[in-house]
């Protein structure tokens, strides 16, 4: 009578995640490092996407090895990214019992039409997005959890803001449409018709949405669950800081206390030097990974 | 809005919102009428007639109450006899190994990874049937002392117990549409009032 891997299954991890802070970790000693600061979850990927930027060339799936080696060193659920439409990948992860994959456009896409059908996976998938239709259509591929994408590997927020602003603000404008409008929204958002429904109704993602993408301060936390996120990601910011031990407790205590001004400037004292950071106008757009999956 | 009674009757019913579905533990309160505070520091403890930990990161949580210096005030809550109730990482806040609120041994991630995580109808002794009980990377109870009452069981494992005015439970009653394991606490919550008054 034990139905495993159900959506609601799937989906209620994303609940428990929820408030959290997830980060990227590269080995067994960050991810130590990660969960002692408090993080909810942790990402094992070989590269943080800073470091993807810089040295180009094809971002895969990380060696198997090292992200055992990163389940085997910690408690807390662990998370690995599969290449946009890498199927076979997903099934490699899926076979390591990972808790969470992201497809993910900081790797590069192994396919350009098709993002991997979810539905047949028993683990929960988390994607990316930039707006509504695209959040809709990830789900409606069996998505069990949304992240904006903002811009990874750049420690700007900008992009961040803009997909959280863009993802609420179309939600809201759902709000007070007919049924022949939702149909007509549907088709512009190019969404499937009955989670546009759904979330015309209730207001909100049927799925709990992260954001991602440029967080690098304790007030970029706090900025960012004021926008509506649930919790956040925080890739290259923490373990390209002067202080990652400080920094990753301190963007968890803004994520909890994101309300209070004076508990986020507490967290954001004597951290040191942020990340190096790239400003995202200034990427050529060849060099953009939230335009990546469609 | 409130079924029923006036603001002086309506009980208040904390969530510790230090990390996980706090949200979902607040809108079920709410539909069931009682009024719904989120629990962040000691001062947020203050006239609350009970509370819940929710499922989240147990990892996480724990870091956050040693942040916030919240174990002594939440054994003090216990102390004065209000009922508190823990839902999955809830559980194991609750156990001899945390706050030490209830006398069981949780063990963690007991069921598995996420792969393992399941739905199944369970009977934990309400009335209507079984609850339809959501198990995620969850937690059973490895062992108990003679006070703690064992109310349901998966494999031989305690899922739900009770000792006194704790309640436990290694699922998430918070994500479903069935609210008859919060409204088994509110009663709870509601008794102790009264009994108090």
């Amino acid at each position: 009578m034990r139905d495993e891997a159900t959506f609601k299954v799937k989906a209620g991890l994303a609940e428990m995640l929820k408030g959290g802070v997830i980060m990227d970790v590269i080995d067994q000693e960050q991810a130590r490092i990660a969960e002692a600061a408090g993080a909810c979850a942790v990402m094992a990927l070989e590269r943080v996407p800073s470091d993807i930027r810089r040295d180009g060339g094809v971002a895969r799936m990380s060696d198997p090895e090292m992200i055992q080696s990163i389940q085997e060193a910690v408690t807390i659920p662990v998370m690995a990214k599969a290449r946009i439409g890498h199927f076979a990948e997903a099934q490699v992860l899926e076979a390591l019992e990972v808790d969470y994959i992201d497809e993910s456009e900081v790797l590069t896409p192994a396919d350009e039409a098709n993002h991997i059908d979810k539905w047949p996976f028993k683990v929960p998938f988390v994607c990316g997005a930039t707006n509504l239709g695209e959040a809709l259509r990830r789900i409606g591929e069996g998505a069990a959890m949304i992240r904006s994408k903002g811009e990874a590997g750049t420690g700007d927020i900008v992009e961040a803001v803009r997909h959280l602003r863009t993802i609420n603000g179309e939600i809201k404008r759902l709000g007070g449409l007919s049924e022949a409008e939702i149909a007509t929204a549907a088709k512009d958002h190019a969404a499937p018709l009955e989670l546009v429904r759904a979330v015309a109704a209730s207001g909100r993602l049927p799925v709990v949405m992260f954001c991602a993408g440029g967080i690098a301060t304790p007030a970029d936390a706090s900025l960012v669950m004021q926008l509506g996120a649930e919790g956040v990601f925080v890739g290259s910011g923490i373990f390209k800081s002067a202080d990652p031990e400080a920094r990753a407790a301190a963007i968890v205590e803004a994520t909890t206390h994101y309300e209070v001004p004076e508990r986020v400037l507490r967290a954001s004292e004597g951290l040191g030097a942020a990340m190096d950071s790239i400003e995202s106008r200034k990427l050529e757009e060849s060099e953009l990974l939230s335009n990546r999956g469609w | 809005m409130p079924p029923s009674g006036a603001a002086g009757d309506q009980i208040t019913v904390g969530v510790l919102a230090l990390q996980g579905d706090f949200e979902a533990h607040g809108l079920v309160l709410s539909r069931l009428g009682a009024r719904v505070r989120e629990v962040r520091v000691p001062a947020d403890l203050d006239g609350l007639d009970g509370l819940v930990l929710p499922g989240g990161e147990s990892t996480t949580i724990t870091l956050g109450i040693e942040r916030e210096r919240l174990a002594d005030p939440l054994r003090a809550f216990h102390a004065s006899g209000k009922p508190i109730f823990g839902t999955c990482a809830g559980l194991i806040m609750l156990d001899r190994e945390h706050l030490g609120i209830i006398d069981i041994r949780a063990e963690r991630n007991a069921f598995g990874r996420q792969v393992r995580s399941f739905e199944a109808p369970l009977e934990i002794g309400v009335d209507g049937g079984p609850v339809k009980a959501v198990f995620i990377r969850a937690p059973w109870i490895a062992e108990h002392g003679p006070s703690v009452e064992i109310l349901a069981e998966v494999e031989g494992h305690g899922v739900a117990a009770r000792e006194g005015a704790v309640l436990v439970v290694s699922f998430h009653p918070e994500l479903g549409d069935d609210d008859r394991v919060h409204e088994l606490f509110l009663q709870s919550v509601r008794d102790a009032r009264a009994a108090a008054a």
